[in-house]
């Protein structure tokens, strides 16, 4: 079984250094591996190949150079945007409204802001994972500082009426913040006609390496420095630019834009191919998001009777590589926040498996997959004191 | 999580997986909320445990302690499989990741519960044997988490 193909199909965690990218940083390291901030000749070289980033990452949201700033990662840039803005804002308002189902950057981020006086509305999301924009509208106050609602979700791929939630804060001129992590390269993002004030990026989700993100910021929204250091980022996040990451992250971003359209085609038949085949082929599966509205590369199932951990375990050793929101694979007691907020009863959560898809995936892959999912679910039904319960009830 | 080549044997391979449908008792723990049910099913004969079966809905190393525990006591006496330990299981299994032990302490409850079932049903219950089954009202869960090892 060690001779068994890997397959990779959790691209949603993270993906690899694409080489484009690769050979992008490569010199940015050794060669020209002056600071930004020095005044010599290989300080301004690598000030040029930053600000050249920054405005090739700009022009991916056709977003301004100067509303570009560069972070350590998404759960980076989500902090700063939520903190950042509450702290800003403390006397005008301390109430903050959110999703159940956002990211725990974001929602371990609004814990805080509560622990130190702040008033957080988590708005619940539909059977689909999609917040209604007209529960934004009324959960709005006169303290309202901020709206927090992610693009698309990380684990079932729902994708989230941005635009209209966008518009709603603006006519209450209140901030409003994504998190784009997961949509970011995935999906059409414009900032000259979407109304969102802070966008949050990463790098490593779209074949950048782990440890550069970017947090777009609106000109003329007020948030607060996040990294006290030096004058890096105009003043607001202190600290040496990571350089060769920044540059490989622009690298990145671009070719995701260029390749936009060939891999939404691609991944989305890839998806749907997937989805298709195992709700025929597995009795007792749902499909967790949105059928339509979800990311391209996204499938998320819940297979009724069994648990996600020992599903992951079995596909491990056919050579797939998947997650799953189950309580075993996070460490946690409870599973996925988000499938409970999709209304999903507890041993349904458990019972999770989350496939995204990206550059290596084959299509020839689709079939084995399916095959090894058939058998595993077989196998773990035989187990399960639950299937049982089931069998029994419904044939006496 | 690294699970030892055991624990991925009795995973991949569990033993006693099933029914016994003229069982002498039957002993069920855990819950769906927290991901793990185990099921356990006894055939005693002349205080003798003659086999043992399971039914696990949860991850790896429940299942892997179900089918270890329930092969630690096919062939022993009652008193010998009274004194099962989830520590004995877990030994069994060349060890579990910390986060993992309340799932050897399930196989453990799951075991009393059906010897419990089995004492009360048979009218043999005594002062002394309640005592072992005061396991029972331990919550599996906590036990996991008191090993301090954070989550990977």
């Amino acid at each position: 079984m060690s001779a068994t193909k890997r397959v990779y199909l959790d691209h949603a965690a993270t993906t690899p250094v694409r080489p484009e990218v690769m050979d992008a940083m490569l010199p940015v390291f050794q060669e020209q591996f002056g600071n930004p901030s020095s005044f010599y000749h290989r300080g301004q070289e690598a000030k040029r190949l930053l600000e050249d980033a920054r405005q090739r990452i700009a022009s991916c949201i056709q977003a301004q150079s100067h509303e570009i700033y560069f972070t350590s990662c998404g759960t980076e840039s989500d902090n700063w945007a939520i903190k950042g803005v509450a702290r800003a804002l403390e006397k005008k308002g301390r109430h903050i409204i959110t999703s159940k189902i956002e990211h725990h950057a974001v929602l371990h981020s609004c814990e805080a802001l509560a622990a130190q006086g702040y008033d957080i509305t988590y708005l619940d999301v539909d059977a689909d994972g999609r917040v209604d924009p007209q529960a934004v509208r009324q959960a709005i106050r006169p303290d309202t500082i901020l709206v927090t609602i992610m693009m698309a979700n990380n684990e079932i791929g729902t994708i989230q009426p941005i635009a209209e939630i966008g518009s709603i804060c603006r006519e209450h001129k209140v901030t409003f913040h994504s998190d784009a992590v997961q949509a970011a390269g995935a999906i059409p993002i414009d900032v000259s006609t979407l109304p969102v004030d802070l966008l949050s990026f990463s790098g490593h989700k779209m074949y950048a390496p782990k440890g550069v993100g970017a947090l777009y910021i609106r000109r003329g929204t007020r948030i607060a420095t996040f990294m006290d250091g030096g004058a890096q980022e105009r003043n607001r996040r202190g600290g040496t630019e990571n350089v060769p990451y920044i540059v490989g992250f622009a690298k990145a971003f671009e070719l995701a834009m260029a390749e936009m359209a060939e891999n939404t085609q691609r991944l989305t038949a890839l998806r749907d191919d997937l989805i298709e085949k195992v709700l025929q082929a597995v009795p007792h599966t749902r499909l967790n998001g949105h059928r339509t509205d979800r990311l391209p590369n996204n499938v998320n199932f819940s297979f009724e009777f069994i648990e996600g951990e020992s599903i992951l375990i079995m596909l491990d050793h056919f050579g797939f590589e998947c997650s799953s929101g189950s309580a075993c694979t996070s460490g946690s007691l409870d599973p996925s926040h988000v499938l409970l907020a999709i209304g999903l009863p507890h041993e349904k959560a458990h019972g999770s498996l989350r496939v995204t898809f990206g550059k290596s995936s084959d299509p020839e892959d689709i079939d084995r997959l399916v095959e090894s999912l058939v058998k595993i679910v077989a196998r773990l039904r035989d187990i399960s004191p639950l299937y049982e319960a089931y069998l029994k009830e419904t044939h006496g | 999580m690294e699970y030892s080549d055991k624990v991925m044997d009795h995973f991949m391979n569990p033993r006693n997986v099933g029914e016994i449908a003229d069982a002498s008792a039957t002993g069920m723990v855990g819950n769906a909320k927290c991901g793990d049910i185990m099921k356990v099913y006894l055939k005693i004969e002349n205080d003798i445990i003659v086999d043992a079966k399971f039914k696990t809905f949860g991850c790896g190393s429940a299942i892997a302690t179900s089918s270890m525990a329930t092969e630690m006591i096919k062939g022993k006496t009652l008193d010998e499989a009274l004194h099962l330990t989830n520590k004995a299981v877990a030994e069994a299994l060349d060890g579990l990741p910390p986060v993992k032990m309340h799932c050897s302490l399930l196989a453990e409850q799951a075991v009393k519960a059906a010897l419990q079932e089995y004492f009360e049903s048979t009218g043999r219950m005594t002062d002394e044997y309640r005592k072992l089954f005061d396991i029972l009202d331990d919550d599996a869960h906590d036990h996991g988490h008191e090993s301090g090892e954070d989550h990977p």
